[in-house]
């Protein structure tokens, strides 16, 4: 599989700078890969040729994309669109039939969903997948990466455990000053699955943030949630835009996306049809067509 | 440092003596009570009491690791095991043949019995991860199909005459390794009558004061080991659950999509459950079946029934909670197990039900003259094949009625440190130490 | 190139799934070494560090037919019991636990009446013993008979003497009762077991379904009491030396190096499987049930909304799924003659790796798979000789697992074709 995206690549973007292949024979040194770390090189997420067949039917159909350095970047299309295909390609759910996702530079199409999270690269859904019978509190407490805790050997034998209560407290306080964040806090002990619809969406969001994302994909957020629900949820991605979070977010709301979106990618029909500034979309043509063409 | 990790050990203990030590004490209280009753109604001296006592409370204990390991799977990771009387095959079979006199037949090696113990619960590790690894990919129904297929392969691989040498074949595997508590209290451990260790002194001359006498003191003793390490899993089990890696186990059962989005290697988690589980149940084989009073290792114990017995205790008790796996364990191995046929001992003894119809007909067609002796004296007769039946209704009904289980609370939280309300940063410090924040 | 082509695919499946690979390369091993073995052809011993292993043998060709044909016979019941197992799984969405102790019910109830048919001298005889007992007149025959020992099949093979030869209208009755009463008790299950349960999870009925096999199985028991017995009489019953019959038929063949005996049992079995087969095929293509089945199969929920009446669908799959099991419960006690309360649920596996192997709610799929499994489970027996002899079940399981492991929608393809 990964072959063939290789081919593709090589073939169709000869010319890319930000491909590592590229970066690595210059200096694969260790020096460089903490130097990744500590100032993210790369585009956070760039899109190539994807596609996606089920059966015959083709869902995604070549889309082609860039996500800019914290930028907070609109994917809208009618439905049907290979949108949420698209995120599900992108995040491992469904491994993509042909094209390249790459993150920071680097290559992960195919990886599987956990390998793609564990790089910084993390998704809410368009059904929020809250756990239902985990309170809020657990439901945050679950999301960071490198809990000591989950090896079994630390979290039973005496004397290691020791650590192992250590870190859940600091996560626990972590998880306490999320929830403050979103203000979800009065609903720590509740189980997630007496949360009502937008309080859920919430706290997807908020467990989310606590894997310490680097971008984060949003699938239809504001799906079914109450406008002063909305509001907040808007806020807090703005105040985390402003912490230097990337956002690539699946919207319906086009009013939404115009006012909130720098950047905005229409998708039509499994393909890129525009991609730019807001005021460039609402003038497309083509744009206004689909979405019509879309909905009658 | 050293400060807080005593308080760590001892953090589960307060808990369990704090609340779910009550519960299980009550339990054991009042199984005791019950089948003391009924030996007493069935006229029994101080050792045949004890003898039942006892063995209701073997049985419970082991029924209670067993159900404990198969929550760590089904409860907490949603992994459908049928296939647990393999491995416990496995643990019981290893440790025979690792930790038996090599003069006996069939042969064992002679190693030590710890290393006998460890290298069942290995085996039974192992056996279980040659399944996990390939078959925890698929769908749950999937896994049960494979699970119930494996434990068949090894029975009748132990069953086999072409292995007989070996395992024991159809007859089974006659020469167990030697009960550490006969090693402990007996000079001679083959030999019940043998002269007394020290220790075997104390305890002898203890039992004998309440007219008990040796053959029941032996297993006695032995069942205190068991419940010992009945309450080592429960810990184990408890640590495990209540720790980040329980969380992610949580998780995986309630939406394994979602712990992958969120950076989680759920395969790696669910095999690790997986072969924890079946160490465990390695334990349970070797505790019951290659040590336990009435030992016999035979492929014919085997048999997927006792697997279904297994969940049907841990459904009584609630999967997903260890100390609902604990009560269920002990609830059907006492009431549901033992107690009908000590019931029809007393009902046979107390009202001279002497009618024994040769089938069913024999004993309806009286009826008819008014006469029910003959369908209660076949009714008593049949009382085990009654018992399953009684067994498969009570898990249709809890399946219908009671999906989560009559005791068990399946939303223990699965966290490290408390996670009430008052462990809020900021959180006036009185209130959280009287909330009882047991990590502070 | 064409053949570089194909290696070159090849090593690229290989690669892609090993394990596969590995599972083709053995039985291209197998049936090599089979043929070997035909032929006469011997290689070896090649030594291993613990055997020697021999390539090819010495297997006269009648063994392997005989092995065959009763790899056909058991297989054939397989498949008849595997198609309600596969239907009920495509479509009420669970495995069922209790679906081998359908089969026990079957072979009880329809023996039972068989016995005391066959046992009382037949059909007339019956019907004038009956007729005696409610008016009055003549004389009973059911004197000199035990109807007790007979209803509950304690009397010995000999003395009831059911066989299709010498009593074919009580096989016959006793295959009828047989399907009938599997299908009334599987209605009654459904009612008030599963029917309440419609919209729980497969896990929650796989569980239920652990219940009713207890119930199933521990009734049986209670009734017929918990001993295996024989049931049919082999007395007078017809059967063919096919090996000699070829032999003569083809002299130049020279004489039959070993038997291979078929009886009218088995014939009838195979007959009449076959004739079930073909009917369900018949029914499903002139009548709109097959289509509602698939789109139940598919979904639901769906199916519900477009109208299909899924109540009724549901009892038709029972319906069918419950009388070919019963069916085959009744034909395999005739075939095999022996029977007890665990004869069932010792076959559940089987039937399980048949539906399995044939992709789950495949119908033509199921049959197919009960033919794998009960030749692979009879052929495999000429490897495992002698003491081995015990792992031709575990061959067929080895082979369920494996197939789940690489081809989990069936070795078919998954077409499904409710």
């Amino acid at each position: 599989m990964s072959n063939a995206g290789d081919d593709i690549a090589d073939a169709e973007v000869p010319e890319d700078v930000d491909i590592p292949e590229d970066i690595e024979p210059e200096g694969a040194d260790s020096e460089i890969e903490k130097g990744a770390k500590e100032v993210p090189h790369g585009l956070p997420l760039r899109v190539e040729g994807l596609r996606k067949e089920f059966g015959g039917i083709t869902a995604v159909d070549g889309a082609s994309f860039e996500v800019e350095e914290g930028s907070l970047t609109g994917l809208i299309g009618p439905n049907g669109a290979g949108k949420s295909t698209t995120f599900n390609c992108i995040t491992g759910v469904h491994e993509p039939t042909a094209g390249d996702v790459y993150f920071r530079g680097e290559e992960v199409t195919g990886l599987r969903p956990h390998e793609i999270a564990q790089r910084g690269l993390v998704r809410t859904f368009q059904i929020a997948r809250q756990l239902d019978e985990m309170t809020v509190l657990e439901n945050v407490m679950l999301a960071p990466g490198g809990q000591k805790g989950e090896s079994i050997t630390r979290s039973v034998v005496p004397g290691l455990r020791g650590q192992v209560v250590t870190q859940e407290r600091d996560l626990r306080e972590e998880a306490w000053e999320t929830l403050e964040f979103f203000e979800l806090d009065h609903l720590a002990t509740e189980y997630a699955g007496n949360l009502s619809g937008g309080q859920r969406k919430l706290l997807e969001l908020a467990r989310a943030l606590m894997t310490d994302p680097d971008v984060m994909l949003l699938d239809e957020p504001f799906a079914g949630v109450n406008p002063t629900l909305e509001e907040k949820l808007l806020d807090r991605i703005h105040d985390l835009r402003e912490q230097g979070l990337t956002f690539l977010l699946v919207e319906h709301d086009m009013d939404l996306i115009m006012e909130n979106c720098e950047h905005v990618i229409v998708m039509h029909q499994g393909r890129v049809l525009d991609e730019g500034p807001p005021e460039q979309i609402q003038n497309n043509e083509e744009v206004i067509e689909a979405y019509l063409g879309g909905n009658v | 440092m050293s400060e807080s990790t005593t308080r760590d050990v001892l953090d589960p203990l307060r808990n369990l003596f704090a609340y779910d030590a009550a519960k299980v004490t009550v339990m054991f209280l009042g199984i005791w009570a019950l089948f003391y009753a009924f030996g007493t109604q069935l006229g029994y001296g101080n050792t045949g009491l004890l003898a039942l006592v006892r063995r209701v409370t073997f049985l419970s204990a082991v029924y209670g690791i067993v159900v404990l390991a198969l929550n760590i799977q089904w409860g907490y990771a949603g992994l459908f095991n049928i296939g647990v009387a393999g491995f416990m095959a496995v643990g019981a079979y290893t440790v025979a043949m690792l930790s038996s006199s090599p003069t006996g037949a069939p042969p064992g090696l002679g190693l030590p019995l710890p290393i006998g113990i460890i290298g069942g619960m290995l085996a039974a590790t192992l056996v279980g991860l040659v399944a996990a690894l390939p078959a925890l990919r698929l769908k749950a129904d999937y896994l049960a199909i494979v699970t119930v297929a494996l434990s068949e392969i090894i029975r009748i691989f132990y069953n086999t005459p072409a292995f007989a040498d070996i395992t024991g074949g159809a007859s089974g595997f006659d020469n167990l390794p030697t009960n550490p508590v006969n090693a402990l209290l007996l000079q001679d451990p083959t030999n019940t009558v043998s002269e007394p260790t020290a220790v075997g002194e104390v305890v002898f001359s203890f039992f004998s004061s309440f007219g008990v006498e040796r053959f029941v003191a032996i297993p006695t003793v032995y069942t205190v080991g068991v419940l010992v390490a009945l309450l080592v899993v429960y810990l184990v089990l408890e640590r495990t659950g209540k720790s980040p890696y329980g969380r992610v186990l949580k998780a995986i059962r309630e939406d394994e999509t979602a712990a992958q989005s969120l950076g989680k290697d759920t395969q790696n988690f669910k095999v690790r459950a997986f072969a924890l589980g079946c160490g465990l149940m390695g334990l349970a084989g070797i505790l019951w079946f290659a040590m336990g009073p009435r030992a016999s290792i035979t492929p014919v114990t085997f048999r997927p029934n006792i697997t279904f017995y297994i969940f049907i205790a841990l459904i009584i008790g609630g999967a997903g909670s260890n100390m609902g796996s604990v009560l269920g364990g002990a609830l059907f191995a006492s009431l549901l197990f033992e107690a009908p046929p000590v019931v029809r001992n007393i009902i046979t003894n107390a009202f001279e039900v002497s009618a024994d119809p040769a089938n069913l007909i024999e004993a309806l067609v009286p009826i008819a003259s008014g006469e029910l002796m003959p369908l209660a004296g076949f009714l008593l007769n049949n009382i085990d094949t009654l018992r399953f039946m009684g067994m498969g209704l009570l898990l249709v009904v809890l399946v219908q009625r009671r999906p989560d289980g009559l005791l068990g609370a399946r939303k223990e939280t699965a966290a490290g440190v408390s996670l009430a309300a008052d462990t809020r940063p900021g959180h006036s410090n009185a209130a959280a130490e009287n909330g009882g924040d047991d990590d502070e | 190139m064409e053949a570089n082509a194909t290696v070159e695919r090849g090593l690229r499946a290989a690669r892609r799934s090993p394990g596969a690979a590995v599972v083709w390369a053995v039985a291209a091993v197998l049936l090599l070494d089979l043929l070997a073995k035909l032929v006469g052809v011997s290689m070896g011993p090649f030594e291993t560090p613990w055997f020697a292993l021999w390539f090819g043998g010495d297997v006269p060709i009648s063994e392997v037919v005989g092995l065959a044909w009763s790899g056909v016979v058991i297989g054939a019941v397989i498949g008849l019991a595997s198609i309600g197992l596969s239907l009920t799984y495509s479509i009420l969405n669970f495995a069922n636990f209790a679906h081998g102790d359908y089969l026990t019910v079957g072979a009880f109830s329809g023996w039972a009446v068989t016995y005391v048919i066959a046992g009382i001298g037949g059909l007339l005889a019956l019907t004038e013993t009956v007729v005696n007992a409610v008016t009055g007149l003549g004389q009973s025959r059911a004197g000199d008979v035990d109807l007790v020992s007979l209803v509950l099949l304690r009397t010995p093979p000999l003395d009831a003497g059911a066989n299709i030869w010498l009593s074919p209208v009580a096989i016959v009755v006793g295959l009828v009762v047989a399907v009938a009463m599997t299908v009334v008790v599987a209605l009654v299950l459904d009612r008030f077991v599963y029917r309440p349960m419609r919209d729980a999870d497969g896990i929650s009925l796989l569980i239920a379904s652990i219940g009713v096999a207890f119930m199933l199985r521990y009734l049986v028991a209670f009734v017929f009491g918990n001993s295996r017995r024989i049931v049919t009489s082999t007395e007078q019953l017809p059967s063919m030396n096919v090996a000699e019959a070829v032999t003569d038929a083809l002299p130049f063949l020279g004489p039959a190096r070993g038997s291979i005996i078929i009886d009218l049992h088995e014939v009838t079995l195979v007959v009449v499987a076959a004739v079930l087969m073909f009917g369900l095929h018949i029914l499903l293509q002139q009548t709109k049930l097959g289509k509602a089945m698939r789109a139940m199969a598919d979904n639901r929920a769906l199916a519900q909304v477009t109208g299909i009446p899924t109540e009724r669908v549901i009892k038709s799959t029972w319906l069918i799924g419950a009388g070919l099991t019963g069916a085959a419960g009744y034909l395999l006690v005739l075939s095999q003659g022996g029977l007890g309360f665990q004869t069932g649920w010792l076959l559940l596996l089987l039937i399980f790796a048949a539906v399995i192997m044939g992709g789950i709610g495949s119908i033509y799929g199921a049959i197919a798979g009960g033919l794998v499994i009960g030749l692979a489970s009879r052929m495999s027996l000429i490897w495992l000789q002698g003491d081995l002899s015990s792992f031709a079940r575990p061959t067929a399981f080895a082979l369920m697992i494996l197939i789940l492991l690489f081809r989990p929608s069936g070795i078919f393809g998954g077409v499904k074709t409710a």
